[in-house]
């Protein structure tokens, strides 16, 4: 793994006026300059909103069923009207409307899931890189275990016990995410223990728990947030592929992984209903990496 | 070289205890096992009843060490649901899994390999470029739906391969394709970085000074270096694949072994999603083992640590 170095590190920047920049300040002078993250961050910003004004923006109700609407085609098709821009699914029902609505299932579920997991995997790895020895040891078996599960299968087998409900799904993806955690904040926090401010602290008699929490921690936020943003990222392409396999969100919830797996019989005609909402998996994808990658690069010393 | 291999051999058996116990619990989480086999309406007797015949009702060690007793002597048990042997499930599901991921590692290798070095000899070229583009498309499709899409263009559309199954070679075109684009960019960026790194030492510089042509100091001077973190990469994406295949063998109507534990894990055939989880940890540990040693042979440093 690269050494990553903190936020401690960055040395006070000067800048041609001689203003020095604390670095957070530096962080947001090179976001502003950093098309990538500009790019993918307004593009997800875009999907929230739609997500959290799904009610007002949605042009019909998601889950209402028409029969007579059925298969109706999108705006470029031959018979495309206005009324239903991407066209109806099987049931009659607005493409883009639930689309709209399925954003939200995509981004609840995998900010949750990462957050989780953020949680999980920090605890541990602060846990392992802070005290060493032999709870370090027990750390690093943990995670060399969880590398070696199947994750998918494990992860499909807790959904199948414990139904797909929203926190069920939740914490299935938060088992299958948290090692990354773990590993990153471990190598920092064994970084950070020699440094001379949790030496200081220790002098001045804190408690290990209040070391741990109140002057590592804080170090750790810019390392959690990249591996939170490009977590997510893959929490989608995962909840999207268990709603396809019918062990994610349930019909008629919709989602954009259930989309693509009813859309698929009819694949070979219409082939939009398919293409669509993946589509739309990748491009959120896509926007979310571009952000953890920029974050990753306007928070690293060096800022590339 | 050996101490490293029984230092590593002795931590692989304990975590095969380990996680032969997750796997054995996995399916006995929700606490009721018996009352999830015997369906929605069964009467307190019936779920009695199926607890005894599957011996459900013992102790949980009682029954872990049954398991692992009969599967140590090469009884991995029976399917519940098909009474079908759990090692001939494997034994005929494992093949087109184990094909499939071959072939993608093959494949990864070939695209990944010469062009994370180009991208690292020439930064900021089309080629460069080219590489950090699949790359970021590689993590970002959705792997089932680019499976659909390919199914719909070239065996659709074009008609040029066919759609499902898996008779013959041809059938293994398009989940090849599906999987290695997921998994390539991980050794293409890996390849990328280790060659610009090895690149600025010295010991290149100084191959450069000696006037060696430009083709010796990549391939025989960086490469060498720059491929040890690519052979585990390797080796940990053939596990990933083997384990992780559900979905593109859905996709393709391919039975294996992805197929059959999925199907096994929707009928609660714990059985059978016990052994695989198992067996399929157990495939990924001898992997990193045999990284790890193929590693301490190309750099002596690693095994002295």
């Amino acid at each position: 793994m690269t050494i990553q170095t903190t936020h401690a590190d960055v040395p006070s920047s000067t800048f041609s006026e001689g203003r020095t920049l604390s670095p957070a300040q530096l962080a947001w002078h090179r976001a502003c300059r950093h098309p990538g993250l500009i790019a993918g961050t307004s593009f997800i910003v875009l999907i929230a909103l739609l997500a959290i004004f799904a009610p007002v923006l949605a042009p019909h109700n998601p889950y209402a069923q028409e029969v007579s609407q059925q298969f109706l085609d999108p705006i470029w098709g031959e018979g495309g009207s206005w009324t239903h821009v991407f066209g109806t699914d099987a049931l009659g029902r607005d493409v883009l409307s639930r689309l709209i609505y399925g954003a939200r299932i995509s981004l609840t579920v995998a900010f949750l899931a990462a957050s989780a997991a953020a949680v999980i995997g920090t605890a541990i790895g602060m846990l392992g890189g802070y005290y060493g020895g032999r709870v370090d040891a027990v750390v690093m078996y943990m995670i060399t275990c969880k590398l070696a599960l199947p994750g998918l299968v494990v992860t499909l087998s807790l959904i199948s016990i414990f139904g797909s409900s929203m926190i069920v799904l939740v914490l299935a993806l938060a088992f299958l995410f948290w090692d990354r955690y773990a590993v990153i904040t471990r190598t920092v926090t064994m970084q950070l223990r020699a440094r001379e401010f949790v030496v200081a602290a220790q002098a001045l008699g804190y408690s290990k728990a209040r070391i741990i929490i109140s002057e590592i921690l804080p170090n750790l936020y810019s390392h959690i947030i990249v591996i939170l943003t490009l977590e997510m990222a893959i929490a989608i392409l995962v909840e999207a592929a268990l709603s396809f396999l019918g062990l994610g969100v349930q019909p008629p919830t919709p989602s954009w992984g259930n989309m693509v797996a009813e859309g698929r019989a009819e694949m070979l005609f219409l082939p939009h209903l398919v293409a669509i909402p993946g589509l739309a998996i990748f491009l959120l994808v896509i926007a979310i990496n571009l952000m953890g990658d920029g974050l990753r690069d306007v928070t690293s010393p060096d800022g590339r | 070289m050996f101490q490293l291999f029984m230092r590593r051999a002795i931590v692989a058996v304990l975590m095969l205890a380990t996680v032969s116990v997750l796997a054995f619990s996995l399916l006995r989480l929700s606490g009721n096992l018996a009352a999830e086999l015997a369906g929605n309406n069964a009467t307190q007797e019936q779920i009695e009843e199926v607890a005894r015949s599957y011996g459900l009702d013992r102790p949980f060690v009682v029954q872990y060490f049954d398991w692992l007793g009969a599967a140590v002597r090469g009884d991995l048990g029976r399917s519940l649901f098909s009474g079908e042997p759990v090692a001939e499930i494997i034994a005929s599901g494992l093949p087109v899994t184990a094909r499939l991921a071959v072939f993608s590692v093959l494949l990864i290798m070939l695209i990944a390999i010469p062009l994370g070095v180009i991208a690292a000899t020439r930064p900021n070229s089309w080629a460069d470029r080219l590489t950090l583009t699949i790359a970021a498309f590689g993590q970002a499709i959705p792997n089932f739906w680019l499976g659909l899409m390919l199914i719909l263009v070239f065996g659709l559309y074009l008609g040029w391969t066919p759609i499902s199954g898996q008779s013959t070679w041809q059938h293994y075109i398009l989940p090849v394709i599906t999987v290695s684009l997921s998994s390539l960019p991980a050794t293409m960026r890996l390849t990328r970085a280790g060659m610009i790194d090895v690149l600025g030492s010295d010991y290149i510089r100084m191959a450069r000074a000696k006037g060696l042509p430009q083709r010796v100091v990549l391939y025989k001077h960086a490469l060498r270096n720059a491929i040890l973190p690519v052979v585990s990469v390797l080796m940990v994406t053939f596990g990933h694949i083997l384990s992780g295949t559900v979905v593109v063998e859905t996709v393709f109507s391919l039975n294996g072994l992805g197929y059959e534990v999925f199907n096994a894990i929707l009928r609660a055939d714990f059985p059978v999603v016990q052994t695989v989880v198992a067996f399929l940890s157990c495939v990924y540990m001898l992997l990193t083992l045999f990284s790890d040693l193929i590693n301490a042979k190309l750099d002596p440093r690693i095994a002295l640590n």
